[in-house]
């Protein structure tokens, strides 16, 4: 029902919950904006009224970057990081993590799911040596 | 945490007066540098700086975007060549 920057917003949440659902807005933004707007924000999204939604829709368009045009940004920053040939460029390039972490062990998370290339027989060896 | 803004950017005073003088005289010349910690001012731009690596200087050339970035970013101080292939894997098999 309630469109807010091209996201729909569930209909049986309350507003303040539903509004984190747009990419770019948390729980503290959210507040935020319902505090701007002067919107209760224990509303339901499907109780709220059409004024209060276009209020909503006017101040995230205008003050927030949000979905898309946010994506976009964080992208270009990490291109750029890649283009002039930063060390942090180099670690994004590589799948690696950027910010001086351990990568012996963990890392998982940027690396991805662990590579092994004999699954089972590696672990055995790994503990022999 | 961030470096306080009234200190200002941390820059190496002896290579921003070279490359004011550089500036001053309009002559382009490749400067050999240490100072990987000092931040990339809007001055640099168009310079070519050899910074060092810990082993030799590599030439790098400056660019707008890389302004307000520390000159050691653009320069790697370690290099990996992969790791050594294990030597004959089947001829231990398990158990």
């Amino acid at each position: 029902m309630a469109r807010i920057a091209g996201i729909d917003l569930p209909t049986e949440k309350r507003i303040e919950v539903a509004l984190t659902y747009i990419f770019g807005i948390g729980p503290t933004t959210a507040k935020k904006i319902l505090a701007k707007a002067g919107v209760n924000p224990d509303t339901r999204v499907k109780q709220l009224s059409d004024e209060d939604a276009g209020k909503l829709r006017g101040i995230i368009e205008r003050e927030y970057k949000v979905e898309g045009s946010l994506r976009s940004e964080t992208a270009m920053n990490i291109k750029r990081l890649m283009d002039i040939g930063a060390y942090r460029g180099l670690r994004h390039r590589r799948g690696l993590p950027v910010h001086g972490q351990r990568t012996k062990t963990n890392a998982r998370t940027r690396k991805g799911p662990k590579k092994m290339a004999v699954a089972s027989k590696k672990v055995k060896a790994g503990k022999k040596g | 945490m961030a470096r306080s803004i009234k200190k200002g950017p941390y820059v190496v005073d002896s290579l921003v007066r070279k490359i004011e003088t550089l500036n001053r005289s309009g002559e382009k010349r490749v400067l050999k540098t240490w100072a990987r910690r000092c931040t990339v001012l809007p001055e640099f731009v168009g310079h070519t700086l050899a910074v060092h690596n810990g082993n030799k200087f590599i030439p790098i050339y400056v660019t707008e975007n890389m302004v307000g970035h520390k000159l050691g970013e653009f320069v790697p101080t370690r290099m990996f060549r992969g790791h050594t292939e294990k030597a004959e894997k089947a001829s231990v098999p398990g158990k």
